[in-house]
């Protein structure tokens, strides 16, 4: 959930600037590293060849298998910013963080598989935006395409930034330098291949950041003496507060560290926020239509939702071991940014909360793994930026360019012009950020105004899905009343900050808390207000809503296939491992 | 189409020999200073061989002209 987690810690980075480098690389790292870029420059132009319609270039032909579309819808989520931010995160607030892994993914991940992605599928859409042209009409759509091109962009630019500024803090790279030789690459690899070549690479990426990132947890544990070893640290460090359990401390805002409380995380991340993410923001979603068969699609989210509930092993436990072997009795070794950066205009050098990743890398990792963390971490940036572009591509070729500007060209024409508007969302997003670099606020409001779009497009999409009632008039003003309502509320709480009490239900929510009660709300109004509009306007017949609507559309059954081949047998098993995730780190 | 998994095995069998090769050297050229934590373990030694050992793994599985 880049774009959701990303603006709780990034301000936090932002303010900092690189006294010196926290890690040095030996010639191995290097070599590790260019053979990296090398990679995935090579599959783009391997690629190249057999990217020649547009099924190819923006639906990779539709061809993916299972594993390939599940790793890939996985990777681009993980990319940018998402391994040291939450590592940073687990750092500050604990294992609280692995919420947004555990019930802030898996049930939206189980429900994508298993009722949202048969009328993705059937429906042979192209894009989420696509998706609402054939249930709702052209303005929805319009509204949806244009919000979300114009998003992605920017936060493509914003995520390009923070990984400049990261591996200026991390390695003292220069940042413009870091900038565009990591856009360029992206931009050449997803020009030649399209979306074939960013799942492609995402897959390598996948792989690369496990590889990288396994061995922090693994020899931390090690150090501390094993999991109750860490825990026994933890709590001697910090006997007054409780960084290790998940639910037991969310009955109030006051007994946890993020303040916050169960019902924010169940409801507002679990049921709003995540639903919203993980089964309509088109970043994720296209990776998983791209599925050569609607098995395949279907398991694909299943397979990512598997991973998805390993990720805290490298994000969250480095944290975790942190606070276990980093600090002292009673004694944070990381601060906040804000008071690293207080301390470096004093000439004192501070390491803040999301540093924690290349510390705990660079405290167990000699010549050689050093190079391979560092891959890893650049690996999943260029994982999400690439997600980020190839997507905007296909929204804009077909559900901009194609539906308002020019309707009737060639497959070849349109082709063309992804290529060139995957170069052009690169510049694009190269200019945000340049303009990151010269205002941090822009970069905040552009990472929150995202995530506005999220919980409303998600009443809108569901609705659409499970109500046949729903009318177009009813989607369009209820997409564009949820989205009006969360940017209202948040315009609220900057105007007056007090105003937070009154969206999230109590004076002491903090800022994550204003967060997830935001995007209840939104979907709130979006789903009443398409009720209450759709209500008053004429509906369409069953007819026209074949292949869209749960009640017209004949699902295709799976009761030919053998129990352990079948999409809803493998949602019961990581919906079971789920459960005894959570009782056991209750 | 040469499967991707190909590519990752053939990464993983580069790295595995620089970060193996890395780990031995530096196994008998200890530094002066050590600054990496548990460095007794020699992890750079078992996961270079490891990395070295899933590619040599996947390169062989999914060869171009070999089905899956």
């Amino acid at each position: 959930m880049q774009a959701i987690t990303g603006f709780c810690w990034l301000p936090a980075l932002f303010l900092q600037a690189a006294p010196e480098r926290l890690l040095h690389l030996s010639s191995v790292d290097i070599a590790i590293v260019a053979i990296y870029f090398l990679a995935v420059l090579g599959i783009g132009f391997y690629l190249k060849s057999y990217t020649k319609t547009g099924e190819d270039f923006f639906m990779a032909g539709r061809e993916m298998t299972a594993w390939v579309a599940g790793l890939s819808f996985l990777a681009a989520n993980l990319g940018s910013l998402e391994l040291m931010g939450w590592a940073g995160n687990a750092y500050q607030y604990g294992i609280l963080a692995a919420h947004w892994y555990w019930v802030g993914a898996i049930p939206a991940m189980l429900f994508l598989a298993i009722v949202m992605i048969p009328f993705y599928y059937i429906s042979k859409t192209h894009s989420v935006p696509g998706y609402l042209k054939l249930r709702f009409g052209e303005p929805a759509r319009a509204l949806s395409a244009i919000s979300f091109g114009f998003m992605t962009v920017l936060m493509s630019g914003i995520n390009m930034y923070a990984m400049a500024v990261v591996l200026k803090v991390v390695l003292g790279w220069d940042i413009y330098f870091s900038i565009w030789v990591s856009s360029i690459t992206v931009a050449l690899y997803v020009t030649l291949g399209g979306l074939l070549s960013a799942i492609f690479n995402e897959v390598l990426q996948f792989v690369l950041i496990w590889l990288g990132a396994l061995l922090i947890s693994i020899i931390g544990l090690i150090e501390a003496g094993g999991w109750s070893g860490m825990v026994a640290r933890i709590h001697t460090n910090f006997p007054s507060q409780d960084f290790t359990h998940l639910w037991s401390t969310l009955g109030s805002f006051q007994d946890n560290p993020m303040g916050i409380n169960w019902v924010g995380i169940v409801f507002g991340l679990g049921a709003v926020i995540s639903m919203g993410y993980w089964t309509t923001d088109f970043l994720v979603v296209q990776r998983v239509i791209s599925a050569k068969d609607l098995r395949s699609a279907k398991l694909a989210p299943l397979i990512g939702a598997a991973f998805k509930m390993c990720v805290p092993f490298i994000v969250i436990l480095p944290g975790l071991l942190g606070l276990a072997m980093l600090d002292t009795p009673g004694h944070h070794f990381l601060v906040a940014g804000n008071v690293a950066a207080a301390a470096l205009e004093k000439g004192q050098v501070l390491h803040s909360y999301d540093e924690v990743l290349p510390i705990m890398l660079a405290r167990y990792c000699g010549p050689g793994l050093m190079g391979l963390g560092i891959t890893a971490l650049i690996a999943g940036f260029m994982s999400g930026m690439a997600g980020n572009v190839s997507a905007f591509a296909t929204v804009w070729t077909y559900d901009i360019y194609r539906a308002m500007i020019r309707k009737d060209a060639t497959d070849q024409h349109y082709v063309t012009m992804g290529r060139w508007c995957t170069i052009g969302g690169v510049l694009v997003s190269i200019g945000t950020a340049y303009l990151a670099l010269h205002s941090n606020s822009i970069m905040d409001y552009v990472q929150e105004l995202f995530s506005f779009f999220i919980a409303p497009l998600f009443g809108t999409v569901l609705l659409g899905m499970l109500w046949k009632r729903a009318t177009g008039p009813g989607g369009f003003w209820g997409l564009l009343c949820g989205t009006g309502s969360a940017i209202g509320m948040w315009a609220w709480v900057r105007s007056n900050p007090a105003a937070s009490q009154y969206i999230a239900l109590s004076p002491y929510a903090k800022p994550q808390a204003e967060n997830m009660f935001r995007a209840l709300w939104s979907a709130m109004v979006c789903v009443l207000v398409t009720v209450v509009v759709s209500l008053l306007t004429k509906p369409r017949s069953d007819k026209e809503l074949v292949g869209l609507v749960y009640g017209c559309t004949e699902i295709p059954s799976e009761g030919h296939l053998p129990l352990w081949q079948r999409p809803i047998f493998w949602a019961g098993v990581v919906a079971a491992a789920f459960v005894v995730i959570q009782i056991i780190f209750w | 189409m040469i499967s991707i998994w190909f590519f990752i095995g053939l990464l993983l069998l580069i790295y595995g020999v620089l970060i193996l090769g890395s780990g031995i050297y530096e196994y008998y050229n200890p530094p002066a200073v050590q600054t990496v934590v548990l460095s007794d373990l020699h992890a750079a030694i078992w996961w270079g061989a490891l990395l070295l050992a899933l590619g040599v793994i996947y390169i062989t599985k999914f060869r171009p002209g070999r089905n899956g």
